[in-house]
């Protein structure tokens, strides 16, 4: 009998199979309970993770487990946010295979390793992107911009190093925000308020309730704004409520954390989606700000985005660009380079960034369309219930103000798959199915409540 | 456009008005970081402006030009993607098709594992991104439990664990006086520990000594961690690239799987496929039947999500077209056996040199290492002169990348080190 195991599974069957045998046998109690598997016997052994149940789905990316185990011929997929064409099929960007025949053809491109704030020529374009050719912050040295792996990353990174590096540990979110924000900014180490944002019985922006919540967050805190095309809601502030926003946060010493995950994709202009940034900026102060490009150039896989950060000097840009690698090292040293430098040739070539920008007003174009439509579509059935909310929410997403149980139940008896707080994304209809999806609508909202 | 100008001048006005408070800046007091010691060394020879310069500091493997290497079998791989696939998110967990190829390349192509169904794995952003995943995990499910950790180590093995707010220990490894192995007071530390403590381990090629276990000796770690009780993590960030073989490369875990642990591997494509920049690996779990192992997959994709949602799609599918090719694979087998051998050919040529130059000292360990890298004793002043005299990066530990080592540099190497050392 060895040491070792301490009530291992093995180590209970070995004894349970001893008990057994010793009460037959009349054996020296004293040695019940004492067996132990040999320490290097092939047995199973407890794993020190039994203890792990398994998690729940993710709401969002659950939708489309669930769409792709339906064998329904109808089924239609609001899920996720990621664009299909009339067709219904995903996109790759025109520009962006000629990217990509661009590197295949380049025998000289090696894949080292990135430096760890990644390509140094894709985040020099970045910050031009969101912050316009002619920012002085960008003159001045003022910005660091750190490559990272999409929304999801440049979020993640930036939180923690404010987690680290700022005398504020709490953020806060809008009321309702895309599913994924609270948890990044938790397990960064920062603490998760809520600001009130939509307001349901007009389907539109509470301003007076998000000038109060802002107001009376303690000095310095974090707020995260959808720099455009909010998700969930798709509700905007216009620009005047930027500007009163600008105005509150400055006041107050409120830091800026914008996510830009959607420019060029709301309106079809990349300068218009980037207006609230770069009023911001312009102010001279400081701010963070995530951008993707996921969706505006449909790279969602391949993990691209920047994390850049407002500095009020280059002193200062150069030593946070040094603490912010510190995040990075130990998380995963350095960026994926692919995506990034199919972005870099879009980016920094005038004729393929031209064709960018018609590809992405069409993509802007397909999806208010379909807006219109759906919105056509429900007053033809006399759809009780005013639905302008349709056309007026900007972005990929609808919040239809569906209910739970009305979501279920279009899911169960129309196979439409959509999260369960009523958001859809436009993205996924087309001409041929908003029929399907109105009379769904319609029969969801006149016999579920 | 009205609106644009309107607000920009009542914003100029506002500045000035809203005062001094928020016109400095809240990150004064940010202290200037220190640089990476590994990827600070490559900074420093990028801007040398000598011609004789010679980078022996990152663990990039380089060709006897001194030149990087894309392997003939991720060209062809990406020539038959390029223009074919869409780039739609991949799922948390990352590549199936991938993942199921990485796991047959460590645990074994009929590995019973695989057919049961109790590996959890997720495709991960390469080694980094494996070890960070499992520290998370680690201390999410086990938040009292601490990490020994090998001494020497990579030294991003030490922030990781740390920045996963996981309590660190060490263990004993390299023996200095023998430039191998410290067995017994290895085995001492194992026998030590706490019992259910987690170790880190390098499967093969240990970074940055190159000094690996024998078979006999890994067969006795096993033994002894099974004894305590304690969580063996695995560390292979160089299959293939240690003997040429990754059959070969992987016999400590086969060991281990052997006797039964339930163990933990992070594994990488970085240098074994050349796919450094692309960070494709995978981090797995062996757990006790398939219930656990989907329990445990979920839990880590809790962990991906809010990091990066999900990982990036196009070095894994340059891995899953290799690897899913019988040709592509057998050429790819080939090419990792052509890069193991030159920098085994390269460690006899700079041991010779030595030699030959009448060197004082034994530099017998730069043949029994194994690996990219070889711990060439050197101290952080004699590393300090062959910077500053001969302009010969490497880290201050001593640790040599043998694969940026050519038949080109040997000579001038092995010079520069017997000058530093020849009155020792």
């Amino acid at each position: 009998m060895s040491s070792g195991g301490h009530g291992s599974a093995t180590d209970r069957r070995l004894n349970a199979l001893f008990r057994h045998l010793s009460s037959s046998a009349r054996m020296d109690p004293q040695q019940l309970n004492s067996i132990a598997a040999s320490p290097t016997s092939a047995n199973q052994n407890d794993s020190v993770f039994s203890h792990v149940v398994r998690a729940p789905e993710d709401p969002i990316l659950g939708v489309t487990v669930a769409y792709n185990k339906d064998p329904s011929q109808v089924k239609l997929n609001l899920g996720v946010g990621a664009y299909r064409t009339e067709e219904g099929k995903p996109l790759v960007l025109n520009v962006v295979r000629k990217a990509e025949q661009q590197l295949v053809n380049d025998r000289s491109r090696v894949k080292e390793y990135l430096p760890i704030v990644g390509l140094a020529e894709f985040n020099k374009l970045s910050a031009k992107l969101i912050l316009g050719a002619d920012s002085p912050a960008i003159r001045e040295n003022r910005v660091t911009t750190v490559q990272c792996l999409s929304g999801t990353g440049s979020l993640r990174v930036g939180a923690e190093f404010l987690a680290r590096h700022y005398h504020q540990r709490t953020i806060y979110i809008p009321q309702p925000t895309w599913g994924n924000h609270p948890k990044v900014f938790t397990l960064a180490g920062l603490s998760v308020k809520s600001y009130r944002y939509y307001d349901p019985a007009t389907r539109g922006l509470n301003f007076q309730g998000l000038l109060e919540d802002l107001g009376s967050a303690p000095a310095g805190a974090i707020v995260l704004l959808h720099a455009c095309a909010h998700n969930p809601t798709g509700v905007d502030p216009t620009l005047q409520q930027w500007e009163r926003i600008r105005q509150l946060m400055r006041s107050k010493g409120l830091l800026p954390f914008f996510d830009s995950a959607y420019q060029g994709f709301a309106s079809g202009s990349l300068d218009s989606d980037a207006q609230s940034v770069r009023m911001f900026v312009a102010d001279g102060g400081e701010c963070f700000i995530a951008q993707s490009y996921a969706k505006n150039l449909g790279l969602y896989g391949e993990r691209v985005g920047a994390l850049s950060i407002v500095c009020k000097t280059a002193d200062v840009a150069g030593r946070v660009e040094s603490q912010v690698k510190l995040v990075i090292r130990p998380m995963y040293s350095n960026p994926p380079i692919h995506g990034a430098s199919i972005v870099a040739a879009i980016l920094r070539d005038r004729g393929l960034f031209n064709e960018w920008t018609f590809e992405l007003k069409a993509m802007a174009d397909r999806i208010i369309s379909m807006r219109q439509k759906l919105f056509d579509a429900l007053r033809a059935r006399g759809t009780p219930g005013d639905w302008s909310h349709i056309i007026k929410q900007i972005g990929m997403f609808t919040f239809t103000g569906l209910n739970p149980q009305q979501v279920a139940f279009m899911t169960k008896d129309y196979h439409i798959y959509m999260t369960s707080d009523g958001r859809i994304s436009m993205a996924g209809l087309s001409s041929k199915t908003v029929p399907h999806l109105a009379d769904a609508i319609h029969a969801a909202v006149t016999r579920v409540s | 456009m009205a609106m644009r100008s309107l607000i920009s001048e009542r914003v100029s006005c506002r500045s000035s008005v809203l005062g001094a408070r928020w016109m400095s800046s809240w990150w004064r007091n940010v202290e200037p970081a220190p640089k990476d010691p590994i990827l600070g060394v490559t900074e420093a020879f990028l801007a040398d402006p000598s011609p004789d310069k010679v980078n022996v500091g990152v663990g990039a493997y380089r060709d006897d030009n001194g030149k990087p290497v894309v392997l003939e079998c991720v060209r062809e791989a990406e020539r038959r993607i390029a223009g074919t696939a869409n780039m739609e998110y991949l799922p948390m967990g990352g590549s199936v098709k991938m993942v199921e190829e990485t796991l047959k390349l460590a645990y074994g192509d009929n590995s019973e594992f695989i057919k049961d169904k109790r590996i959890a794995a997720v495709q991960s952003l390469s080694g980094t991104g494996a070890c960070r995943l499992f520290a998370d995990f680690q201390k999410r499910f086990h938040p009292d439990s601490q990490i020994y950790i090998p001494v020497p180590t990579w030294s991003n093995h030490h922030n990781i664990w740390r920045d996963a707010h996981v309590t660190q220990r060490t263990f004993h490894y390299y023996h200095p006086g023998t430039k191998g192995l410290d067995f017994a007071a290895l085995m001492d530390d194992i026998k030590n520990a706490p019992n259910g403590s987690f170790f880190l381990l390098h499967a093969c090629a240990h970074n940055p000594t190159g000094v690996d276990p024998s078979e006999e000796q890994w067969k006795e770690i096993s033994y002894q961690i099974k004894a305590k009780g304690h969580f063996p993590f695995f560390d292979m960030a160089y299959q293939g690239f240690a003997s040429g073989d990754p059959e070969r490369d992987a016999k400590a875990i086969r060991i281990f799987l052997k006797d039964g642990h339930l163990l933990g591997l992070a594994q990488s494509y970085a240098k074994n496929m050349g796919l450094y920049g692309q960070r494709v690996g995978c981090l797995s779990v062996l757990c006790e039947d398939e219930k656990q192992a989907v329990a445990v997959k979920s839990q880590l994709q809790q962990l991906a999500r809010p990091m990066y949602s999900n990982p990036p799609v196009h070095g894994a599918l340059i891995v899953s077209t290799i690897l899913g090719d019988a040709e592509l694979k057998k050429l790819w087998l080939k090419e990792v056996q052509g890069m193991a051998d030159r920098i085994i050919g390269m460690r006899t040529a700079l041991r010779e040199n030595l030699e030959e130059l009448g060197s004082p000292l034994s530099w017998k360990h730069i043949t029994n290492q194994i690996g990219m890298f070889c711990y060439s004793g050197l101290t952080p002043e004699q590393v300090d002169r062959l910077t500053n005299e001969y302009h010969i990066y490497m880290t201050r530990n001593g640790r040599i990348s043998m694969a940026g080592v050519t038949t080109g540099n040997v000579g001038f190497l092995a010079n520069a080190v017997h000058e530093v050392t020849k009155s020792t």
